[in-house]
């Protein structure tokens, strides 16, 4: 790998151990992954910020680390609502953990806001080609497919060392090459909301690590994108897709249609919403907000909840900062019962790990909550997810299944 | 005997020398190793039961979550990590994990390391230079696997 002299500089250690080990970092995974050189990058976000996951031994190497971040940096949710963790009852010595690890990421220059939603902040724009070192799965495929930047799936030590460089290794999603489709899904029905995240965790697994192309007989929001993606990188390791006619590569550049080619049938879809028939309990928790609440998500369950009151737990999560532009929406939300949580998620906080079954509009949160929250979940729509937690007809909701959006 | 010296491929820079401790098997060190006692505890896992700690650990490769490295960099606070690790092939998590920990590296090795080594034989392995160095073989045969 091509280094200029001011890197080989750095990795001699002139710049001190922190920069020195970052870049040895970034060297050798470009060296396993045949890049040629290191490339600048417009922006990072660490993944790796919650202790439930990363715990005293993530928190300690951070804590050893020296000097500011060069380029805006910013982190994924942490364990717990950083200002109102008791509401979720997160025991006090988590939360001094969880404090510890997020200032020692303020130490270094980072925005310490919490969110698998980076892209939704004020300062934090990304544009078409931009360059990005982004570790949060769902986050790192809406940059590289909704948004046409590029980003690898950084892990949290890789994406914390670009940022402190500015720079990450040029390989993988960086290159053109590595963004051409490989395999190609047909659905030949009109899908909407919660059925974009339904055939996220039906393609995930189909797809593996390829990038797929989606033919559709609808056209996908940003929401319903961000769904699909979120869903795919979880039941998969999917971290760029497009979509025909809707994502912006697949518009300017004209790729190849894969010769791997798959369609995916209605009842495939259906088989995810029938979860919640097949329980083997009734939900106790319902979450919504997996990757976190955009406005308009904030704005819909804020009206789907206006005038009702919930039964059950119902907690949903945003970023920090979409929760204060939009207090209307937080204020409708909470006063049926429900709660608003920030700066965390259903997948990352220990708070989950108390009920026993899960209720989801998310086919990230369907995938990763069994085997870290140790509850079953189980999918339904927003519309179904309220209406559970209202005390509605629980059977009704499962009946109508995909219908139901 | 005359040491044998067989170049590989530089991951994680350092030097150490230890004996050596092979696993057939792809190791996570998120789940499959104490990080206080650096013992095996994944169950059926070749080296089950078995301490990595200061061993020049042989094993194919990492499997498992991204969180591994930062086990491997507990392992390493707690004086229970190993002394060096050889892999036929590096995977990132384990890259990553032993750069942080300070904990030499070598991969792709000229010969499969699993035909040269044997449980016990006493090594040194050069993360900075990209070679590792039998200087002490085992002469009552082991168990070898």
């Amino acid at each position: 790998m091509y280094l200029t002299k001011e890197e080989e500089q750095i990795l001699n250690g002139d710049a001190g151990e922190t920069l020195r080990q970052a870049i040895e970092i970034l060297v050798t995974l470009g060296d396993i992954y045949g890049a040629d050189r290191l490339i600048p990058i417009k922006s990072a976000q660490i993944a790796g910020v919650s202790y439930k996951t990363m715990g005293d031994a993530g928190l300690e190497w951070i804590s050893d680390l020296q000097g500011k971040v060069k380029v805006p940096a910013i982190l994924n949710p942490a364990g717990m609502d950083l200002q109102d963790w008791e509401r979720l009852r997160i025991s006090p010595e988590f939360a001094e953990k969880q404090k510890l690890i997020v200032q020692a990421y303020e130490k270094l220059g980072i925005r310490c806001e919490c969110t698998c939603t980076p892209y939704t902040l004020e300062g934090f724009d990304v544009g078409y080609g931009d360059h990005l070192a982004w570790s949060e799965s769902s986050a790192v495929s809406y940059a590289n497919s909704v948004l046409g930047a590029r980003t690898n799936r950084e892990g949290g030590p890789s994406a914390l060392s670009a940022a402190l460089l500015g720079k990450t290794a040029n390989y993988g999603f960086h290159l053109d090459e590595n963004r051409v489709p490989e395999i190609s899904f047909d659905v030949e029905y009109p899908l909407k909301g919660s059925d974009y995240g339904a055939l996220g965790y039906v393609a995930g697994n189909l797809a593996g690590s390829k990038v797929p192309v989606f033919h559709l007989r609808s056209t996908p929001d940003a929401d319903e994108l961000k769904a699909l993606g979120a869903a795919m990188a979880a039941s998969g390791a999917v971290a760029l897709y497009h979509v025909e006619e809707v994502t912006p590569e697949i518009c300017r550049v004209n790729f190849e249609e894969p010769s791997e080619k798959i369609t995916i049938e209605k009842s495939q879809l259906d088989e995810v919403y029938e979860s919640l028939k097949k329980a083997c309990k009734e939900p106790e928790l319902i979450t919504i907000g997996c990757p976190h609440c955009s406005a308009a998500e904030l704005e819909k369950a804020a009206k789907l909840l206006r005038g009702k009151t919930v039964s059950k737990e119902f907690w949903i999560f945003t970023s920090r900062e979409l929760a204060k532009r939009y207090p209307e929406y937080v204020g409708t939300i909470e006063e049926s019962g429900a709660k608003v949580v920030c700066d965390t998620c259903m997948v990352v906080s220990p708070a989950t790990n108390s009920y026993s079954c899960v209720m989801v509009n998310s086919g990230k949160a369907l995938a990763y909550v069994p085997g870290m929250c140790g509850a079953e979940a189980v999918y339904g729509s927003m519309e179904a997810c309220v209406e559970e937690a209202v005390g509605g007809a629980a059977k009704n909701v499962a009946k109508k299944g995909g219908d139901s959006n | 005997m005359i040491p044998i010296k067989l170049k590989g491929r530089k991951i994680s820079r350092g030097c150490a020398k230890g004996e050596v401790l092979l696993s057939r098997d792809p190791i996570s060190f998120l789940g499959n190793v104490d990080p206080k006692t650096g013992v095996v505890i994944e169950e059926n896992h070749a080296l089950e039961g078995k301490s990595i700690q200061n061993k020049v650990l042989v094993f194919p490769h990492g499997k498992g979550s991204t969180v591994g490295s930062y086990v491997m960099y507990q392992l390493k606070k707690n004086g229970v990590a190993p002394a060096a690790i050889i892999n036929l092939e590096t995977e990132p998590i384990v890259a990553v994990g032993a750069i942080i920990s300070e904990i030499p590296l070598v991969d792709m090795l000229e010969r499969n390391p699993y035909e040269v080594l044997n449980n016990g034989d006493f090594v040194l392995v050069n993360g900075s230079k990209g070679y590792i160095e039998l200087l002490k073989q085992e002469t009552i045969k082991t168990e070898n696997e």
